[in-house]
């Protein structure tokens, strides 16, 4: 499976949750797969995926996920360090792996070289992680989800894209709408 | 006066509950008052872009976030203020050990000193430099027009203020 048809899947999953989702095109496919007030989407800035979700989950105690990817994680490794540190229960990490930076025509990435995300994230202290495959992962980002304790999912996957429009919503329209989200 | 203290009160007189840092020799007393207080929630960051996006994140959750760091990370997160913070019109405090002004005995920073004030000035951000310790009297309202206008500002804090770094 790409991307685009594991979001198509767990949309129904993600829907009722706060979500961050990261730059590019992870963020268009959402949009285009189930766009509502719940989903945060970054139009810049990758990498802080991760940061905002926690930062958010720090803050309040509704369930948040951030959907981030393979290469996103390797432009801020200093997160994992940070998450593992100050762990949360409502915060769930959903690293979506193909291998390969995908939005910028899907040059590989270390993940999908020796470099194994799922180790990194344990060494890092992060207590839960658990790599699944593409079509395993319904089930178990549910229970991660409804659980207290704090998973980061990596999840592998195939590289490939779908065409589609970049997202013409204005950033501010977004970031109220989502904070309405925060406290409906 | 304690410097440190009156910072810290006045974060938490602005309702300042989540506060990232990275740290500076310069700023070790006021990350140490940050940690002690039970009004605000500290968590270190590895990386000043990183703590923006917590920030971020906090801000989103209702809490009112700031960020504690070195001038050379202006040089590390102007991606991350322009298409995070200003973008999405965020508020965030950024009080700055600005290093490389007058008392520096170290001269590499003074080469990101030097470009601080411009790269804040080209990104149209709010500056504010304490030079003298009464300078600290304007924080409370600094904090006050960042939280109303929604917008990264700087307070850029120099070793004359922080009292020099004594014998070296």
């Amino acid at each position: 499976m790409i991307r685009s048809e594991i979001l198509k899947e767990i949309a129904p999953i993600l829907n009722p949750h706060l979500v961050v989702c990261n730059i590019g095109l992870p963020s268009q496919e959402l949009h285009m797969i189930d766009d509502n007030e719940r989903n945060f989407y970054m139009l810049g800035t990758m990498g802080l995926s991760s940061s905002i979700g926690f930062g958010l989950a720090l803050a309040q105690d509704k369930p948040v996920i951030s959907i981030d990817g393979d290469g996103s994680v390797l432009t801020n490794l200093g997160t994992l360090p940070t998450i593992a540190n100050n762990a949360t229960g409502n915060y769930t990490l959903l690293i979506i792996d193909n291998g390969s930076y995908g939005s910028t025509g899907d040059q590989p990435t270390y993940a999908g070289m020796k470099t194994n995300l799922t180790d990194v994230a344990r060494a890092c202290g992060c207590d839960t992680v658990i790599e699944v495959q593409d079509k395993d992962l319904g089930p178990v980002l549910k229970s991660a989800i409804d659980s207290d304790e704090m998973t980061i999912i990596v999840c592998k996957c195939d590289s490939g894209n779908i065409k589609l429009p970049v997202i013409t919503l204005d950033p501010v329209v977004i970031r109220h709408r989502f904070m309405e989200a925060v406290k409906a | 006066m304690n410097i440190d203290k009156k910072i810290v009160d006045d974060l938490v007189a602005n309702d300042v509950s989540f506060v990232t840092t990275v740290p500076c020799k310069q700023l070790a007393g006021v990350i140490e008052e940050v940690e002690n207080r039970e009004d605000i929630f500290h968590i270190p960051s590895n990386k000043e872009d990183e703590g923006m996006g917590l920030c971020a994140g906090a801000f989103m959750g209702g809490k009112r976030p700031a960020i504690i760091m070195q001038n050379t990370a202006i040089g590390v997160t102007i991606n991350t203020l322009a298409t995070l913070t200003q973008f999405y019109r965020m508020p965030l405090p950024m009080i700055i050990s600005y290093r490389g002004e007058l008392r520096e005995p170290v001269a590499c920073q003074v080469e990101m000193a030097v470009h601080t004030k411009a790269l804040l000035a080209q990104m149209n951000i709010p500056t504010y430099h304490f030079h003298w310790q009464k300078d600290v009297e304007e924080f409370d309202n600094i904090l006050k027009y960042t939280f109303m206008c929604n917008k990264p500002v700087a307070i850029l804090t120099d070793a004359n203020f922080w009292g020099g770094y004594g014998d070296q």
